[in-house]
């Protein structure tokens, strides 16, 4: 009979197998949603505000109309009779589709033009003429809160100031005491600038509302079909099985492709007016100026530190600039996303945090870009506050989080703010990374440098993340809970079809799904074909966002191939003239306990299913798993940065970048090492270039690639990644979530090492990113550098 | 479109294939590509050519077809992805990109392929700054660009004969210091 499997070669577990997607990637054969075309298509185009903040006095639509070709022109007005003027977010406030009686940011959506080519649809928009009242702007949350703010949202009943949430965690009482037990207080306040997560591809969308069928279709860019059809139910008071939304080949994602945006609601409206398939395809300026930021939060911490290097408490204020409307994508009992996991690696016994929520004359967003809802942030906060303590009480960075990380024996313990982190070697990881750097050769070298005029840094970023949202009872969106799902059909020749509630844009679930279900059933990897996005076929999940897709729709993975292996076990029973207790498992086959040699392939028990299953046994081999995790799930990671600033011009390089992660099991290596990279790249582009502003008017700085600047191939530095393996104890398989650890820990090690190579100046912050002028300017003044944007002062 | 009589007769040979179309005087090559011969694999990523995802090869050299009309490629040969090797046969390119994992989401990819393929052509034996500098016109969001310079090394040392023996499983490349 046959041997055991080698299952890295049939392309299983740990297996760095080749990418499905490639083959038509590499091709230009993909299907993104731009390279959709159906018959009699049209064409959408949106019109802009001009201006950050201004009452509508009219629109003139009339020139529009008169272009051939033009087949809709689309205004707030309309929309309103229709009840769409208006849609809600998924942080339970509103927004506007387009706009009725004010703008409220630059960029935002006023008219639309459906026509038959989208050069024509361009010349519409630039003949409709608004005619605005402007209004004072307000572009930053300090501005925002002042007593004597205009009101933002007067269209909100009961709105009487710019607040929009008021959050808090944590046990005041019993901070304060430790506060006053301390030797010393380290003090930090910072801005977390705005970002946007920026794919390549930008937003869009093709709607088919067929009136014949009364069922709309609707191809679009999103990381979370289910959402969007329950969404699209409520919104377009559609019923939600005449609802299909397809969300093709994503060219990127990272949080952007989570919201529901006006674009995608009015290509449905024109679907459904002109009753014919409209396409929208956002443009680049579009994308950065008025869809999901992330980020743009004011933080202010202290740490209460014994003189040994004890942390005995935490506490900090966050105020967020959530923009025109609070239009987060996160859970719902959480408004400032999962902030409180900062500190969460530390032994901190007790804390306190207290958050805001600013509405300004800015894009709406907030969204999750690469992290697991504002964990970012949690966690540049963390390790720059770490090591400005550290420098304050004159201890060595290293030294001063061995003594407070978690020691890999203290699991599982409970953050001061309720988490529960259940598995690390956080000790071995930073070891792991110190030695990789040299770290002892390297301040030894900085020391040699700096007499000699030369500043070198090193800076270093430990932290752990919660990823993959659930479990239930906590975590949901607008109501809905935070389980994934799979679903897996074994064909009678052994070969499969798997499909699952997660949507790729990039992680590569295709190759990946796979490996779970040849882990689990012996069926080779090529054996099974991987299907997401259409929620006509696909069971009901909540999307990829927040690194969560292998931690719940990969756990889902595992669990439905494990009922399918149950099913298969009494076919192979009944193909084996024995009881099911005799039956034992190896890869692949089933075999006679005791006589080895006597066995069937899954392959064979999949073919029973389908022409010998035993009497009264439901035919075929199929089944489906809703997978609520028992809690998230607990990467480490450890960031070490080594740079070189130049006095005279403030420019700082990287030297070198090492990266330790501990994501539990790998599935595929390859694949991890990727994300693994992208998200360092992302981080150091935080760190060094990465920005968007807004003058005190609220015009946007960084609505187009010139002013938004991304790193190259060029500035990007190399990285060096180095493993640890602490599998999740919860997780089927061990996995735990992996694609933003890089971008959510790695911009602290890189301002780090630029503010370790300013120790000796007095400077204590430069808010992201760090540019040279502030460098510069910091080392000129010796005093910190605030990127906070401007308010006007007249 | 606009009237018959504002268009321009062009022939234009794109991947071997010479193809007569009429076009409006605005309309940009990429648009050509992608609506008028159905080349989907020419993606728009910025339309301000900054990113790159819309390169492609004018008589050998990378341009970014979201800034160029249609009527500067009268006359002209462009290469887009889908000439770059054939469905059984893979350029080298294509095979150093899937094998270093030089791609995650795909979008950059076609462009990103087609600068490579210029650059291993013009410097056949490319230093990994060369490959940086080389690439430091297309913009990638995924990756990180060290498995892409990876690929690109991948492909020019295929073009010798000289396959690297690494294949992405936990190698890495120093960066530029």
């Amino acid at each position: 009979m046959s041997q055991a499997l080698d299952e890295v070669k049939i392309g299983g577990l740990g297996s760095s197998r080749q990418r499905v997607e490639d083959a038509r990637f590499i091709r230009g054969r993909g299907n993104y949603i731009d390279d959709l075309k159906l018959p009699g298509m049209l064409h959408m185009e949106i019109l802009r505000s001009p201006l950050a903040h201004a009452r509508i006095i009219s629109i003139d639509t009339s020139a529009a109309w008169a272009i051939p070709g033009v087949r809709l022109v689309l205004t707030g007005e309309m929309a309103a009779q229709r009840n769409l003027a208006w849609m809600p977010t998924l942080s339970y406030d509103t927004q506007a589709v387009l706009a009725t009686d004010k703008v409220r940011f630059q960029g935002q959506e006023v008219a639309c033009v459906v026509a038959d080519d989208p050069y024509i649809a361009k010349d519409a928009c630039e003949a409709i003429v608004v005619e605005y009242e402007p209004l004072p702007v307000i572009v930053n949350p300090i501005q925002s809160l002042a007593p004597d703010a205009p009101l933002i949202r007067d269209d909100k009943e009961g709105q009487t100031d710019n607040v929009c949430y008021r959050w808090e965690v944590g046990d005041k009482q019993g901070t304060d005491r430790a506060f006053a037990q301390a030797d010393h207080i380290s003090r930090l306040k910072l801005h977390y600038p705005r970002s946007h997560p920026s794919p390549i591809e930008c937003c869009g969308s093709v709607a088919d509302y067929n009136a014949a069928t009364g069922k709309l279709t609707v191809y679009m860019t999103t990381q979370a079909p289910h959402i969007i059809r329950a969404a699209v139910a409520l919104v377009a008071e559609l019923p939600e099985h005449m609802i299909r939304i397809v969300s093709p080949d994503l060219g990127g994602g990272f949080g952007n492709k989570v919201p529901v945006y006006p674009g995608y609601v009015c290509s449905i409206l024109g679907s459904i007016l002109t009753g014919k398939p409209v396409k929208w395809i956002e443009d680049n300026f579009g994308n950065l100026i008025s869809t999901g930021f992330g980020r743009d939060m004011y933080l202010d911490s202290e740490l209460a530190l014994r003189k040994d290097g004890k942390i005995l408490a935490v506490r900090f204020h966050a105020d967020t600039d959530q923009g025109a409307f609070f239009s987060d994508a996160q859970p719902s009992k959480f408004k400032i996303g999962l902030v409180h996991s900062a500190f969460a690696c530390y032994d901190i016994p007790v804390g306190h945090i207290t958050a805001r929520g600013a509405y300004t004359n800015k894009a709406p967003g907030g969204v999750a870009y690469r992290c697991s809802f504002r964990v970012t942030e949690a966690m540049f906060f963390q390790e720059r506050m770490i090591q400005a303590a550290a420098a304050d009480l004159g201890m060595d960075q290293a030294q001063f989080r061995r003594i407070n990380l978690r020691r890999a024996d203290d699991f599982p313990a409970r953050t001061p703010f309720g988490f529960l982190v259940d598995s690390g070697q956080y000790h071995k990881c930073l070891q792991l990374g110190l030695d990789a750097i040299g770290y002892e050769d390297f301040k030894r070298e900085q020391a040699q440098a700096r007499s000699r005029g030369r500043r070198l840094g090193i800076g270093i970023s430990t932290m752990t993340e919660p990823l993959g949202a659930g479990n239930s009872r906590e975590y949901d969106i607008l109501g809905i809970k935070m389980f994934d799902s799979a679903e897996l059909r074994v064909h009678p020749t052994g070969k499969a079809i798997l499909r699952t509630g997660a949507k790729t844009q990039g992680q590569g679930h295709e190759t990946t799904w796979a490996q779970i279900v040849s882990h689990e059933l012996g069926i080779p990897a090529d054996d099974v074909i991987v299907e997401e996005g259409d929620t006509d076929t696909a069971p009901f999940g909540m999307g990829t966002y927040a690194s969560r897709s292998t931690p719940v729709a990969g756990a889902a993975v595992s669990m439905v191939a494990r009922k399918v292996r149950a099913k298969a076990r009494k076919l192979a029973a009944h193909l084996l003239e024995v009881s099911e207790e005799d039956i034992e498992w190896e890869l692949g086959r089933f075999y006679v306990r005791g006589a080895a040699r006597r066995g069937v392939t899954i392959q064979e028990c999949a073919m029973a299913a389908y022409t010998n299953m035993p009497d009264g046994m439901e035919p075929g081999l199929e089944n489906n798993a809703y997978y609520d995790p028992p809690n998230l799930t607990w990467p480490f990671a450890c960031y070490i940065a080594t740079v070189e600033v130049d006095p005279e011009t403030g420019v700082w390089d990287v030297l070198r970048v090492v990266a330790v992660d501990d994501c539990g099991v790998r599935i595929n290596p390859m694949i991890v090492e990727g994300q693994i990279m992208g998200g360092l790249a992302e981080a150091y582009a935080m760190a060094n270039m990465q920005f968007m502003t807004y003058d005190a008017d609220g015009n946007m700085i960084g609505a187009n690639y010139i002013d938004y600047l991304l790193p190259t191939a060029w500035e990007t530095p190399g990285f060096e990644l180095h493993e640890v393996v602490t599998p999740c104890p919860h997780h089927p398989i061990g996995a735990k979530g992996v694609g933003e650890c890089a971008a959510v820990g790695g911009p602290a090690a890189f301002v780090n090492a630029v503010m370790n190579a300013l120790e000796d100046t007095g400077v204590r912050n430069i808010d992201m990113p760090v540019l040279p002028d502030r460098v510069w300017q910091a080392i000129q003044t010796g005093r910190d550098v605030s990127g906070v944007p401007p308010v006007r002062q007249d | 479109m606009t009237d018959a009589a504002d268009e321009h007769r062009i022939t234009v040979t794109v991947n071997g294939e010479p193809h007569a179309v009429e076009v409006e005087p605005r309309l940009l090559l990429v648009h050509l590509l992608r609506e008028g011969l159905r080349l989907t694999g020419t993606h728009i990523g910025c339309d301000t050519t900054n990113c790159g995802a819309c390169t492609v090869l004018y008589d050998g050299t990378p341009v970014k077809s979201c800034t160029m009309l249609a009527v500067q490629a009268d006359g002209h040969e462009i290469t887009t992805v889908e000439g770059l090797g054939s469905l059984s046969e893979l350029d080298p390119v294509q095979e150093g990109f899937t094998i270093e994992h030089g791609l995650q989401c795909g979008f950059c990819t076609p462009g990103m392929m087609l600068t490579a393929k210029a650059l291993i052509t013009n410097n056949p034996n490319p230093s990994e700054e060369d490959v940086r500098w080389g690439l430091s016109g297309n913009l990638c969001r995924c990756t990180g660009y060290q498995n892409i310079v990876k690929a690109v090394l991948w492909a020019a040392a295929k073009q010798h004969g000289h396959v690297a023996e690494t294949n992405g499983q936990g190698t890495t490349v120093s960066g530029r210091t």
